[in-house]
C-alpha cells in the first residue's frame, strides 16, 4: 500500500509507531500528484512538486504531526498566496494565518503550501469559475468534480492529498464530496472560526473537512472546531472529541426523510441509492420515517438574494487600492475602479455582485432582502421542528451525479439548482455530512446528506461512521486514473 | 418676505479609547502613516471586526447624558460606498437599530431656555485619511476603524446662534463624559448642518441643504448665517431651492454645491453578518449611569445653591469641566461666607485674561491660593481692579505671587490723601472745561476727572478717594 493512498489517522497511527516519517508521507504525496495532475488540475499554482508550510512553534507530537492537509485557495496563510482563483486577488499574499491553520500548526499538520482550486470566491458548483481553468473528476475527468471546493474534493477522491479543508456557503464542500466519491462535513455556523476565510457570504460561509473517511473528518474536525475570540460570530461552547462518538450504536436512532427532496428534478439512480441507504439505516437499528420541510422550495431563491448581497459587499474591498490586480493606466479613480473590478472579476462573480447590489439598493431591499430574511427564518424553523422529533435528516447530497464539462456553464440557474439539497443547511445554520452512499451505473459516486441539530456533529458523524462501516468497511473503491 | 429658518445637526465625535473599535489597534495621532494597522482595519481578505467594548459603554455614557433610551437591542449595519480611504468598500456604522434614541439638549436663547431634541446616537467607525501630491495620492490608514460617535438632532433650532449654542452644551456635556477631547481643529468633533427656510408662520418644511466642511462652531454659525442668506436670496427671486449637499468654503465664506439630490449614494444599509446583535442589559445600563460624573447643568445647579451665585454666572463657570473644578476651589478657600467677590474675579479679569491667552481657567496655571491673596489686595483697597489685571499678567507670566509683584513694581493703590492732592491740583489745572461742566450741573464730568487722575497715577490711584476729595474740591472752589 502507497502512503498516499492511507487515511490521515491510518498515517498517525504509522507515524506513532515509528515506521513512517513525515518527509515519507509528503514526498509520496508529491509524487503522487506529479503523477495525476495533467488529468485532474486538483491544485492551483502547482510547480511539480508539495512542499509544506514552515511550521512555526509546532509542537514535536500533536494529534495531526506530519500530516499533510490540503488547503482551499480562499483560506489565508502567511507563507503563501491565497488567491482564491480569482485574478483580482493574483499575487495576494496574506500576512497572516487563517485561525484553522493556526490551529492545525498547534496540532502539528503540515499546511500544504500549494493551494486547492476553487470556484472564483466559492461562486459556483463546478470549479469550472476559477480563473486557473477547472478541475476534473477522479471518477471520470469528462466530469465536473463539483464545487466549489471541487480542488479539495478531486485532491482527496485521487489521492493527491490526505484530507482537505473546503469551505461550505450553499453546499460548496458536500456537493463536491458527493461529486468525487468523498466525504464532506459542514460544521454548524459558529463552530469553526471564519478569521482568515476570504468571505463569500459572512452569515453562511463554514470551513470544513474534506476527507477519505468519516474519522478523518472527525479528526480534522477535533483540530478546527472551538471558540475564536477574533470572529464573533464564533460559539464558545465546549468541543468535544469527535473521534469519541465513532462505532457507538446507532440503534433507536431517529431518521426523518423529508418529503420535498425526492421529488422532480432528482436523477433515479440518486434516488435508488438514498432508498437503498435507508434499507442500511433499518439494518443498523434506526428509524427512518417521512417528514416534511414546506419551505424547501424557497430555499434557492432566498439563498440567492442573501448569499449575493453580502457577497456584493464581501467584494466591495477588492478595489486595487491595496492588493492584488490593478488595472493598469486608469485615468481616475473611478475608472481605476470599474477598469481593476471588470478585468479581474470572472463573469459569475460580476453576476452575483450586480444580482447582490440590486437586492439591497433602495427601494428593492424591502422586497428582497428583507423577505429573504423572513423566509430564511421560517427554513430555520421546519429544522427546529423537525429535530424536536429526529435525531436527523437524510436527503441527497445533490439531485444528480457529477455532471459533464461546460454542461451548465451557459445556464446559471440550472447551475445554481445543483445545490438545491445543500442550500438549506447554510440557511439554517445547522451541521449536515456527506458521506458516499454508492455509484451509477456509469460509475459516478452517489453522495447522501444527513444533517442535524446546531452543535450536534456527534449524531452525524456516528451515523455516517456506522453506515461508512457496514457499507465499504474494507471495499472502499478508488477511481483508476 | 419673512422666514424662519430650520437647522438640524449631525455631530460626529470620535472617541478617545485607547484601540480602535474593532481591531486592537492602537488609536493614537501624529504617528507615522500606516504604523496602527491591521489585518482588520485594513480591510484584508477574511480578517473579521470584533467590537470594543469601551466603545460600547462610552456610546451609552453619551445615551443616558443626553437623556436618550438605551436601545436592548443594537446592531451593526454595513454602509456601503467606494473611496480610496474606506478600506473594506463600506463603513461599520449603526442604521434601525442605533444605541440610543430620543433624547434632549437645553439651550440658552435670548428667548429663554429652548429644548432641542437628539433623535439618535449611533456608533461607527472612521475612514482613513488621503493625501495628495504632484505625483499622485496617498492613504494613511491610522485613522480607519477609529471609533465615532454620530448625534442627530431634530430639525429643532431656527438661528445659527441656537447651533452654536447647541454645539457649546453638547461639547461641554461629552467633555465632562471624557470620552472624547471635543478637538474640532483636530477633526475629532466634525458637525454637519441641515437647513431649509419656511415663511414665517408655515409649519411645512422646506428644502434642505446639507452644509459639510465646517471646522470650528464659529465656520457652523457662518456657514448657516450665509446659506440662510442664499436660500433667501433664491425664494424671494421665486427660485426653488435645490435639495443638495454643500461645502463650505471658510476663506471665501461662501457655500458651494457637491452633489445634487439625483448624485447622492444609494448606501445600500444592511445588517453586517460579521458582527452579531448586541443585547444590552439593565445592569450595563445601570452601570454605564454609576459611571457618569455630575454633568454642566447638575453641577451649575449646586454651585447656584451652594454658592449662592447667579445662573447665569454658574452657568460660565461650569462650561468647561477643568475650569469649573478650577473654580469650585477658589470658591471653596475663598474665606467669606459671601463668595460674590471671588466669583466676579473669576468671571471678570481671570476669564477675560484666560480668553486673551486662548486657554481656559484652568489652563493659566495658577493656584487657588495664588488668585485668593490677589483678590484679597483688591478687597483691601491695596491695589485698584485696574491694576490687578497687570499683577495677574505678571503672576502668570512670571509665576510669582500678587504681593511679590505689587512690593517689586511699586503698584499699591494710593489712598493717601496728601499724595493724591498733587495730581488732583494738576487735573483741575488742565481740565478747565470738565471743572465748569460741572458746576454748570453736569455732575457726570466728575466721572471724566477721576479717570484723568487715575491714569495721571498710573492707575493707582484710589478711585473711591480720589472722587471723594474731587467732589469736596469742587465743592470748596
Amino acid at each position: 500500500m502507497e502512503l498516499y493512498s492511507l487515511t490521515g489517522a491510518q498515517l498517525a497511527e504509522l507515524l506513532k509507531q515509528g515506521k513512517i516519517s513525515a518527509e515519507e508521507i509528503l514526498s509520496s504525496l508529491s509524487l503522487r500528484a506529479a503523477g495525476k495532475e495533467d488529468k485532474v488540475k486538483a491544485y492551483v499554482r502547482f510547480g511539480g512538486k508539495l512542499e509544506s508550510l514552515p511550521a512555526e512553534g509546532a509542537p514535536a507530537r500533536g494529534p495531526l504531526s506530519g500530516i499533510p492537509v490540503s488547503v482551499k485557495d480562499n483560506i489565508c496563510t502567511r507563507s503563501c498566496n491565497t488567491e482564491c482563483c480569482s485574478r483580482i486577488l493574483s499575487g495576494y499574499r496574506p500576512p497572516y494565518d487563517a485561525t484553522v491553520i493556526s490551529r492545525l500548526k498547534s496540532d502539528g499538520a503540515a499546511i500544504v503550501s500549494t493551494k486547492t482550486n476553487m470556484d472564483e470566491f466559492a461562486f459556483g458548483s463546478s470549479t469550472e469559475n476559477s480563473c486557473f481553468g477547472p478541475s476534473r473528476n477522479p471518477w471520470d475527468t469528462q466530469c465536473v468534480p463539483g464545487g466549489s471546493s471541487g480542488g479539495s474534493a478531486a485532491a482527496v477522491a485521487s489521492d493527491e492529498a490526505v484530507f482537505a479543508l473546503g469551505s461550505d456557503t450553499g453546499g460548496s464542500i458536500r456537493q463536491p464530496a458527493s461529486f468525487c466519491g468523498v466525504v464532506g462535513l459542514k460544521p454548524t455556523y459558529g463552530r469553526v472560526s471564519r478569521y482568515g476565510l476570504v468571505a463569500f457570504a459572512s452569515s453562511l460561509d463554514q470551513i470544513g473537512p474534506i476527507t477519505k473517511d468519516v474519522r478523518d473528518s472527525a479528526l480534522l474536525l477535533n483540530s478546527i472546531a472551538g471558540y475564536d475570540p477574533k470572529d464573533s460570530t464564533s460559539v464558545n461552547t465546549p468541543v468535544p472529541d469527535y473521534t469519541a462518538c465513532l462505532g457507538q450504536p446507532v440503534k433507536g436512532m431517529r431518521i426523518g426523510v423529508p418529503k420535498e427532496y425526492m421529488v422532480e428534478g432528482i436523477d433515479p439512480q440518486v434516488r435508488e441509492a438514498l432508498l437503498r441507504s435507508l434499507e442500511e439505516f433499518k439494518r443498523l437499528g434506526a428509524v427512518c420515517s417521512e417528514v416534511s420541510l414546506p419551505h424547501t422550495e424557497f430555499a434557492v431563491p432566498v439563498y440567492y438574494i442573501i448569499a449575493t448581497a453580502e457577497a456584493s459587499s464581501n467584494l466591495a474591498r477588492f478595489d486595487g487600492v491595496r492588493y492584488g490586480f490593478r488595472a493598469a493606466d486608469a485615468e481616475n479613480i473611478s475608472a481605476m475602479y470599474s477598469r481593476t473590478r471588470g478585468e479581474g472579476f470572472g463573469k459569475e462573480a460580476k453576476r452575483r455582485i450586480i444580482l447582490g447590489t440590486f437586492a439591497l439598493s433602495h427601494g428593492y431591499y424591502d422586497a428582497y432582502y428583507l423577505r429573504a430574511l423572513k423566509v430564511r427564518t421560517l427554513i430555520k424553523q421546519d429544522f427546529e421542528k423537525v429535530f424536536g422529533e429526529f435525531d436527523c435528516v437524510v436527503a441527497p447530497t445533490s439531485p444528480t451525479p457529477a455532471f459533464k464539462l461546460g454542461e451548465k456553464m451557459g445556464d446559471p440557474l440550472k447551475m445554481y439548482l445543483s445545490d438545491i439539497y445543500t442550500i438549506s443547511a447554510n440557511l439554517a445554520g445547522i451541521p449536515a455530512i456527506s458521506v458516499p452512499c454508492g455509484f451509477t451505473s456509469g460509475g459516478l459516486p452517489v453522495g447522501m446528506q444527513i444533517m442535524s441539530g446546531h452543535f450536534r456533529e456527534e449524531t452525524l458523524l456516528k451515523l455516517a461512521y456506522a453506515y461508512e462501516q457496514s457499507a465499504y468497511a474494507g471495499s472502499r473503491r478508488r477511481p483508476e486514473l | 418676505m419673512e422666514y424662519e429658518a430650520v437647522i438640524g445637526l449631525e455631530v460626529h465625535v470620535q472617541l478617545n479609547t485607547n484601540t480602535k473599535a474593532f481591531c486592537a489597534c492602537r488609536a493614537e495621532f501624529g504617528v507615522e502613516p500606516n504604523t496602527n494597522i491591521c489585518p482588520v482595519c485594513l480591510g484584508l481578505p477574511g480578517a473579521l471586526p470584533v467590537l470594543n467594548k469601551v466603545v460600547l459603554s462610552h456610546a451609552l455614557k453619551v445615551g443616558l447624558a443626553l437623556g436618550c433610551s438605551i436601545q436592548n437591542r443594537t446592531k451593526f449595519d454595513r454602509k456601503n460606498y467606494f473611496y480610496p480611504d474606506l478600506p473594506k468598500g463600506y463603513q461599520i456604522s449603526q442604521f434601525d437599530l442605533p444605541v440610543a434614541l430620543a433624547g434632549e439638549v437645553r439651550i440658552d436663547t435670548p428667548a429663554g431656555e429652548k429644548c432641542v431634541r437628539v433623535k439618535r446616537v449611533h456608533m461607527e467607525e472612521d475612514a482613513g485619511k488621503l493625501m495628495h501630491d504632484a505625483e499622485g495620492s496617498l492613504v494613511d490608514l491610522n485613522r480607519a476603524g477609529v471609533p465615532l460617535l454620530e448625534i442627530v438632532t431634530e430639525p429643532d433650532m431656527n438661528t445659527p446662534d441656537e447651533a452654536y449654542a447647541y454645539l457649546t452644551k453638547l461639547k461641554s456635556v461629552i467633555e465632562y463624559l471624557d470620552v472624547s477631547d471635543c478637538d474640532m481643529e483636530k477633526g475629532s468633533l466634525r458637525c454637519d448642518a441641515n437647513v431649509s427656510l419656511r415663511p414665517k408662520g408655515e409649519s411645512r418644511l422646506g428644502t434642505k441643504a446639507e452644509l459639510k466642511n465646517m471646522n470650528s462652531f464659529k465656520a457652523v454659525k457662518d456657514a448657516l448665517l450665509y446659506e440662510i442668506g442664499r436660500q433667501a436670496e433664491i425664494l424671494d427671486g421665486g427660485g426653488k431651492v435645490a435639495q443638495e449637499t454643500r461645502l463650505w468654503d471658510a476663506r471665501q465664506a461662501k457655500t458651494f454645491s457637491m452633489r445634487s439630490k439625483e448624485e447622492a449614494h444609494d448606501y445600500r444599509y444592511f445588517p453586517d453578518p460579521d458582527l452579531t446583535l448586541f443585547l444590552i442589559t439593565d445592569e450595563e445600563i445601570g452601570e454605564a449611569r454609576a459611571g457618569i460624573p455630575e454633568l454642566p447643568q447638575q453641577k451649575a445647579a449646586r454651585f447656584m445653591s451652594e454658592f449662592g451665585i447667579s445662573a447665569y454666572d454658574a452657568g460660565i463657570l461650569t462650561a468647561d469641566k477643568r475650569d469649573a473644578a478650577f473654580a469650585e476651589e477658589c470658591i471653596k478657600v475663598f474665606p467669606s461666607g459671601d463668595k460674590k467677590p471671588v466669583v466676579n474675579y473669576l468671571i471678570g479679569p481671570l476669564l477675560a485674561e484666560a480668553n486673551s491667552r486662548g486657554c481656559g481657567l484652568s489652563g493659566l496655571k495658577l493656584s487657588p491660593e495664588r488668585l485668593l491673596e490677589l483678590v484679597s489686595l483688591v478687597q483691601k483697597n491695596v491695589i485698584s481692579n485696574l491694576v490687578s489685571k497687570t499683577v495677574l499678567k505678571e503672576m502668570i507670566d512670571r509665576q510669582a505671587t500678587a504681593d511679590e509683584i505689587v512690593k517689586s513694581r511699586n503698584l499699591a493703590q494710593i489712598s493717601d490723601t496728601s499724595a493724591l492732592d498733587g495730581i488732583i491740583t494738576r487735573v483741575l489745572a488742565e481740565n478747565v472745561k470738565s471743572v465748569q461742566d460741572f458746576r454748570s450741573g453736569k455732575e457726570n464730568a466728575v466721572m471724566f476727572l477721576v479717570g484723568q487722575v487715575m491714569r495721571m497715577s498710573a492707575g493707582k490711584a484710589n478711585p473711591k478717594v480720589v472722587q471723594e476729595l474731587l467732589k469736596r474740591r469742587l465743592a470748596d472752589a
